[in-house]
């Protein structure tokens, strides 16, 4: 076996859908169809009708972490709901909180929106658009992944 | 008092997250390397999508859908009190491209985990994040039977940049995979460093 002699310079992922694909080995389900299959996208429809989060959701990437308010309103809520105060005592990434219920991100997301539209729980704030973590951010991470 | 302007309330109780991604083609190591350095067993979370297919004309629109999920395995590393790291391995399946997207969003650099028995699976993970211009570093697997090719012989068949580091690696070593973490982050303050200043 030798090594490949280089990239080549068409990708997979130029023309943004229906690619070839890479040659893989292993049991992988067949993609849906055939060749002719298009793109993935979000389903239309999920927790009552709604896939799109509230106000809110533009805010929930799949690291955003919420916790839940601890003055918050004393009122009767859905139990996912109250799953999700339980779990976020401390702050809780989205992706966790979707492992940790067993919940799809798709469904986190709306429920996440709820509560925060109802101000069971908060976000950090907003990150700042250039999305870059700062330079003592990544020096932090440096410095902890050396304690490791 | 709760103030509607959100700039001006308090939000110290809540870290700052950070995300790497763990990439590579099928089976390469990915899920290895995020256990062997996570303080949590790697957790999965599934996202649901819609498959879609398109008519061939444009009138057609979309005609089909079948619903499916994708997997993502992740860790996490607490840096400090301040700052929390999360580990993100690519699924395995090159159909689900569109994920990456999503998991590169903000994301502060990638480890592409290179599998010698099958190079070429890792030619995409290298192509998207080129592309992307975020900062990545190549950690080559040394399966068991595989050829051991050297660090350049790997550098040149992936056709990486001088200033990607490409090291050797064993996923399954908490001590290697903490290295090839180091690595990314020294190259990616490097990276910015050089953005700045050029
Ligand atoms: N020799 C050797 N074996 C490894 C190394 N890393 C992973 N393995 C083994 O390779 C196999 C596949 O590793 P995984 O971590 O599941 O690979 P993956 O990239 O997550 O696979 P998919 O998610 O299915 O694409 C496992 O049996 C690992 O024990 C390594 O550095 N050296
Ligand atoms: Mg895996």
């Amino acid at each position: 076996m030798t090594a490949p002699r280089g990239r080549g310079t068409g990708t997979p992922w130029d023309g943004g859908r229906g690619h070839p694909g890479t040659a893989v080995e292993g049991g992988h389900a067949p993609v849906v169809g055939d060749s002719t299959a298009g793109p993935l996208v979000r389903p239309y429809t999920m927790t009552k009708g709604r896939t799109r989060p509230g106000t809110d959701g533009g805010r929930l990437d799949l690291i955003t972490l919420v916790v839940t308010v601890a003055d918050r309103e004393d009122r009767a809520r859905e139990p996912e709901h109250e799953a999700i105060l339980r779990l976020c005592r401390k702050p809780v990434s989205v992706a966790e909180v979707s492992a940790r219920l067993d919940v799809p991100l798709t469904v986190v997301r709306v429920l996440l929106s709820d509560l925060l539209v109802e101000g069971d729980l908060r976000t950090r704030a907003a990150a700042p658009v250039t999305k870059l973590p700062e330079k003592k951010v990544l020096q932090a991470v440096l410095d902890g992944i050396r304690r490791l | 008092m709760a103030s509607a302007d959100s700039d001006t309330q308090p939000t110290e109780a809540i870290p700052h997250a950070v995300k790497i991604i763990v990439a590579g083609g099928f089976g390469a190591g990915k899920t290895t390397l995020v256990s062997s350095v996570s303080e949590i067993a790697p957790l999965s979370t599934e996202e649901l999508m819609t498959e879609a297919s398109y008519g061939v004309d444009d009138l057609g629109g979309i005609e089909d859908k079948t619903t499916t999920t994708v997997a993502l395995d992740f860790g996490r590393i607490t840096i400090s009190d301040d700052i929390v790291l999360y580990l993100f391995g690519t699924p395995g399946q090159d159909r689900f491209w569109f994920m990456w997207e999503e998991l590169a969003e903000g994301a502060l650099g990638s480890v592409i985990l290179a599998d010698t028995r099958r190079l070429d699976t890792c030619f995409h993970a290298v192509d998207f994040f080129e592309r992307r211009n975020l900062p990545f570093v190549v950690a080559v697997n040394r399966f068991e039977g595989a050829t051991a090719y050297s660090e350049e012989e790997v550098r040149e068949a992936l056709d990486v940049s001088a200033s990607v580091p490409v090291v050797m690696a064993d996923a399954r070593e908490r001590m290697s995979s903490k290295e090839v973490l180091v690595e990314l982050v020294s190259h990616v303050l490097r990276s910015r460093q050089a953005a700045l200043s050029g």
